[in-house]
């Protein structure tokens, strides 16, 4: 089930939009209509996660604890960069275990040292993959191929919400299963926030 | 005299009952839609061609059927746009990148494959017969609504042994005004105004829905078909080759070229700097 799980990242010139689908379904049914499927890690990183049932919150929590644990104890951040590279080598430690977590990933970033915003694209198999734009799930089959049209590396916000909408509209008329909309969320240099974005609009296929 | 005449004649309609050869020349006038075939002496053959050609659960499987494809077709002000790739894949083998998915039943009628290419061709062949005779029955050419379901009811007919097609009828014709059907083996059969088939369905209708608007012009819409093909060749693995373009308008279709995916994706690439997400640096 967790392939209708929509998770969504875009970078810009000076941000990360990260979206997260916002139903919890569990067999035949939705539970939750306003599920957030995404973790701060620290200042300026989020994570965005989908998979196994259960898996997913107490993965999200554990990364989130011990990259919190770093700071308090060197008084300084991980970087995006050092953060996904300790979540992909606990995946990679899980997946050779018993009970490997079954878990994708979106770790969404800024590097305030290098001065620009940061994607990772993180798999349950341990695959990390630094990218300019990403989706988890049924959502890559639609939206990669708007993003490889319309992303440009250097986009404004603006811009970058246009295309996150484009993306969520195509979602909602294709996708067999509501989602529920989106939770979007924005990493700058001046931390996480989440963004405002209306949802309540039907989008009818041609 | 009159046995020559009597022999070479019928009367204008039947009369009681006819000697077995009348009955023989009028079952060659008028054949029966779905054509009579020999089929292998087991109990089910579709289990039978699912264990033969089956790749997913049997990779060794001994018949390999062509498949994977992306097609599309739109309506919009200007008519409608027909647009392929042109790779064959049977499994993981690229078996031809010059495939010519669109298959010119008439002037003024077009029809795209998807799925088993032996199936599509055999059948479309069929229909574009099928559609002649129409046409010198009835001495006018055939809606492209009866098309569409002369091949719908002839794969219903089949329904359950193994026939693989996913297709697009599309055409103008004067009662009905531009139209398109899509057609699998199913049985399945819509109208609508724009389709996306094949393995990479999903890419293409990513690039087509976000811009897609029934008022394109005529530029702006073979544009989008090229780029919506363009999509999927590059997204996924069954799909490549050659971007083969139609425009169907009201007097015929016009073709638009068989061109190379390869110039049309570094053109995109470095002239409107999309595709960011290749890159060259290796760092």
């Amino acid at each position: 089930m967790y392939v209708m799980e929509v998770l969504l990242g875009i970078t810009g010139k000076d941000f990360t939009i990260i979206a997260a689908s916002k139903a919890a379904m569990r067999g035949a049914s939705i539970l939750k209509v306003n599920d957030d499927k995404t973790r701060p890690l620290n200042k300026h990183t989020l994570m965005a996660y989908s998979g196994e049932a259960g898996d997913t919150v107490q993965f999200a929590e554990y990364v989130q604890a011990n990259v919190q644990l770093y700071s308090m104890r060197n008084s300084t951040d991980l970087t995006p960069y050092e953060t996904a590279s300790f979540v992909r080598s606990e995946l990679a430690k899980s997946l050779r275990s018993r009970s490997p977590y079954t878990v994708n990933l979106l770790l969404g970033g800024y590097d305030p040292i290098k001065d620009q915003p940061q994607l990772y694209w993180i798999d349950y198999l341990a695959s990390c993959a630094n990218v300019p734009y990403a989706a988890h799930g049924y959502a890559q089959y639609y939206c990669l191929s708007i993003l490889d049209k319309h992303h440009h590396p250097d986009i404004s916000f603006e811009q970058g919400m246009k295309i996150l909408r484009m993306c969520t509209d195509e979602l909602k008329r294709r996708l067999p299963i509501d989602f529920k909309g989106v939770i979007v969320k924005v990493v700058t240099k001046d931390g996480v926030r989440e963004e405002p974005y209306e949802d309540d609009k039907q989008v009818l296929a041609p | 005299m009159d046995a020559l005449v009597a022999q070479y004649s019928r009367p204008a309609h039947q009369e009681g009952f006819a000697d077995e050869d009348q009955q023989q020349l009028t079952a060659d006038i008028q054949p029966p839609l779905s054509l009579k075939f020999a089929l292998p002496p087991i109990a089910s053959s579709q289990q039978w061609l699912r264990a033969m050609t089956d790749d997913n659960s049997n990779p060794n499987c001994p018949i390999k059927i062509a498949h994977g494809t992306t097609t599309l077709a739109f309506r919009f002000k200007g008519g409608i746009i027909v647009a392929t790739d042109s790779r064959a894949t049977a499994g993981n083998w690229i078996a031809s990148q010059t495939v010519k998915k669109v298959i010119e039943i008439n002037s003024c009628l077009l029809g795209t494959m998807a799925g088993g290419a032996a199936d599509c061709q055999y059948w479309l062949a069929y229909l574009g017969m099928q559609c002649r005779l129409h046409e010198l029955r009835h001495k006018r050419r055939i809606t492209v609504c009866a098309a569409s379901k002369i091949l719908a009811n002839l794969v219903y007919s089949y329904k359950g042994m193994g026939l693989s097609m996913g297709t697009m009828c599309a055409g103008v014709t004067p009662s009905e005004g531009p139209a398109l059907y899509y057609i699998d083996s199913d049985g399945t059969r819509l109208a609508g105004n724009l389709f996306c088939v094949g393995s990479g369905q999903t890419f293409a209708y990513g690039v087509l829905d976000a811009q897609y608007n029934y008022d394109l012009s005529d530029e702006d819409a073979l544009e989008l078909g090229r780029r919506s093909i363009l999509a999927a060749t590059h997204r996924d693995a069954f799909s490549g080759g050659f971007i083969n373009l139609y425009h169907v308008k009201e007097d015929g279709w016009v073709k638009h070229g068989f061109t190379d995916t390869n110039g049309v994706f570094w053109d995109t690439k470095l002239n409107k700097g999309e595709f960011s997400n290749v890159t060259a640096n290796l760092d």
